[in-house]
């Protein structure tokens, strides 16, 4: 099984629920995002989503636009990426999934950077804008490698579509929890718990909800009808903030609205 | 199976093309396409598209003969299939109508677009005021500054321009930015694509919404000439003129098709936009096709005095004519545009868009590998009017102040 699902079944077996923190390798360093995934280990994250700086991010908030824009400024190669997974990987033995637009995978090759995750010791990717219709390969090569593979569903999704793109997630599925791209929202609409229970109506891969989660009740309220909350915009924007401290502060803050 | 190359629709384009794009957007793509594939064999549909082409866009566009201008490069005959004359200036209106057609039809109340030279943000802003839509345009900043002219008509025409500060800061962002939007308002807005690129079905439909510039002149050459043309020429940026007249050329085999790239400072330095020429496969705004990327995937910025033509990928269905050797690609210089712009002006009375004047550039190299008496076919995609600020920047043609 999945060492992904089994953390998020097993928080969910104990009422505890769970939280996946993305941030960006590179940003605003190599060796300070190193620092940043540990602490968000560290400090309530239960499994970690290291997202790759990319030219054209167009899921993404001008939050994280602007950090992996940053991060590519500062040089940011392809290769940094399994360096940075194999140092946090040495500290913590929380699950590590990679966030990836599918052109800097593709360009590196495929095989190359899905052995690239398995010699770091990640468990698996996130695609964003790889739909299985156009996965094959990735999902031969993930099932061949024992890697866990994403894939999102959305409240437009149609319901072939959510079971389809569910049943042949790896991990769990991806809801997004409301129509729009990265960044944190006031509230969270009726949308993502519709979509949650689509999924489950119609697959037994877990889901966890992301885009727009920034508060400790957000996570609260989705982990009551999902398997976890996903957060990324309101880390990045807190270690803009105030840094490493902030980004602590914030893991700790949110990992409260843990049961 | 129809083995002809026309045929070919997509998802796919060989290997390329298909639909990269984030699950929100699926359903819109889904829905899209069934529109389009219904009014696509609808009568209806066709009959409203080709009146409003009559009466609004100005269809069909005349052919001239540039004789003094094909003169100056040898013994050939040049004629040009007169898109600048359709109302708003380019073909761009060809498409746009089309798709605004298809967002009533869907019932959306509200059209975004992409811009980099304006042409396609002010037909699309045009067909918004014409049809009664909302309309956004994205536009780089850097495209907004350069520009300027089609700025102020697309907010005359009531549309918002949005200037994106994102990235290059030109089309590739401007793109960026309206998928943004799309994946938010996706239930009221259609996002009305400008080229031949994009995820399916937009590089089928664009390229059909144009293929009315081939047809017509593949017909009015006959009629001109009494055969085919040996070559047919266009430029090539995202690729929807070029492919808007290769299209009815497809398989005839003895008219060759050549689409010309912008080189920028030339292919052989960083500052190019000549994707075919110099791309590799990889996946940008949607689709699989040749693009200008490092080896880490990252999108590589373009460079081209010409706002239209500085983007970094192509539609696919031109790596796929490019891969087969149906068509020929061909990089030409800002200073060799520049330097054809001025000679049909002057030669025959016709300001072309500075787009355009890349394949007008093309005559040069086309009179070399053509036997002597051959005719070439060139789609005058754009007027230049909105190119005067940079022509006369260049050129040195106003005071200074």
């Amino acid at each position: 099984m999945s060492s992904v699902t089994k953390v998020l079944a097993g928080n969910k077996e104990s009422g505890r629920g769970s939280l996946v923190g993305y941030y960006p390798a590179g940003y605003p360093t190599l060796k300070d995002s190193v620092e940043s995934l540990v602490s968000m280990a560290e400090n309530g994250c239960d499994v970690l989503e290291v997202g790759v700086p990319y030219s054209d991010p167009v899921m993404d908030g001008l939050i994280i636009q602007e950090a992996t824009e940053q991060a590519r400024a500062a040089g940011f190669v392809l290769d940094d990426l399994f360096e940075v997974i194999r140092q946090v990987r040495a500290r913590v033995e929380t699950p590590i999934l990679v966030m990836s637009y599918w052109n800097p995978v593709q360009k590196y090759g495929l095989e190359k950077f899905a052995t690239g995750l398995v010699d770091s010791g990640a468990q698996g990717m996130i695609t964003p804008d790889l739909v299985p219709d156009e996965a094959a390969d990735w999902i031969e090569t993930s099932e061949r490698l024992d890697l866990d593979r994403v894939f999102l569903v959305a409240p437009s999704s149609s319901d072939a579509r959510v079971s389809k793109n569910s049943d042949v997630s790896r991990g769990f599925v991806y809801s997004v929890s409301t129509m729009g791209i990265t960044g944190e929202r006031a509230t969270l609409d009726a949308l993502a718990k519709d979509l949650t229970g689509r999924v489950k109506a119609f697959s037994k891969t877990p889901t966890c909800v992301g885009v727009g989660i920034s508060t400790a009740e957000q996570v609260r309220e989705v982990n009551s009808y999902s398997d976890g909350a996903i957060v990324g915009t309101a880390f990045i924007a807190a270690y803009r903030n105030e840094g490493l401290t902030g980004l602590t502060k914030k893991c700790r803050e949110l990992a409260s609205g843990l049961g | 199976m129809n083995s002809k190359l026309s045929a070919q629709q997509g998802p796919y384009f060989g290997d390329f093309g298909g639909r990269f794009v984030p699950e929100p957007l699926i359903a819109a793509l889904d829905q899209l396409e069934q529109t389009y594939m219904e009014a696509r064999g609808d009568s209806e549909f066709q009959s409203q598209l080709a009146l409003l082409h009559k009466n609004y866009t100005g269809r069909p566009s005349i052919i001239t003969e540039a004789k003094k201008f094909a003169a100056h490069f040898g013994d050939l005959r040049v004629f040009l299939k007169r898109e600048d004359l359709n109302h708003t200036g380019s073909h761009k209106i060809n498409n746009v109508m089309g798709q605004a057609l298809l967002a009533k039809k869907m019932g959306k109340k509200r059209i975004i677009a992409e811009t980099g030279a304006g042409q396609h943000g002010v037909a699309s802003a045009t067909a918004a005021a014409y049809f009664g839509l909302e309309c956004v345009v994205y536009m780089g900043q850097v495209d907004t500054e350069r520009q300027a002219l089609n700025v102020a008509r697309m907010k005359l025409l009531g549309a918002e321009v949005v200037p994106v500060t994102t990235g290059s800061k030109t089309l590739k962002d401007a793109i960026n930015e309206a998928l943004r939007d799309w994946v938010a308002n996706v239930e009221s807005t259609h996002y009305l694509l400008g080229t031949v690129a994009g995820p399916h079905p937009f590089p089928t439909m664009v390229r059909d919404f144009h293929s009315i510039i081939g047809n017509e002149a593949k017909q009015q050459m006959l009629e001109i000439t009494g055969s085919l043309p040996d070559a047919v020429a266009a430029c090539v940026g995202g690729g929807s003129n070029a492919i808007g007249i290769f299209h009815a050329f497809l398989d005839e085999a003895d008219v060759a098709l050549w689409g010309f790239e912008a080189a920028g400072d030339g292919v052989n330095t960083p500052r190019h936009a000549a994707t075919l020429s110099k791309g590799t496969p990889g996946v940008l705004h949607g689709a699989r096709s040749y693009m200008l990327q490092d080896d880490n995937g990252q999108t590589m910025e373009s460079h081209s005095i010409s706002a239209g033509l500085d983007y970094p990928g192509v539609g696919p269905e031109h790596s796929w004519l490019k891969d087969l050797g149906r068509a020929n690609y061909m990089g030409i210089t800002d200073a060799e545009a520049m330097d054809s712009m001025k000679l049909l002006s002057q030669l025959e009375g016709i300001i072309p868009a500075i787009e355009t004047a890349h394949a007008l550039a093309g005559v040069k190299y086309l009179s070399e590998t053509l036997r002597p008496g051959s005719t070439v076919l060139i789609n005058l995609s754009g007027r230049g009017d909105k190119d005067m600020e940079t022509a006369a920047h260049y050129f040195g043609l106003l005071d200074k102040k």
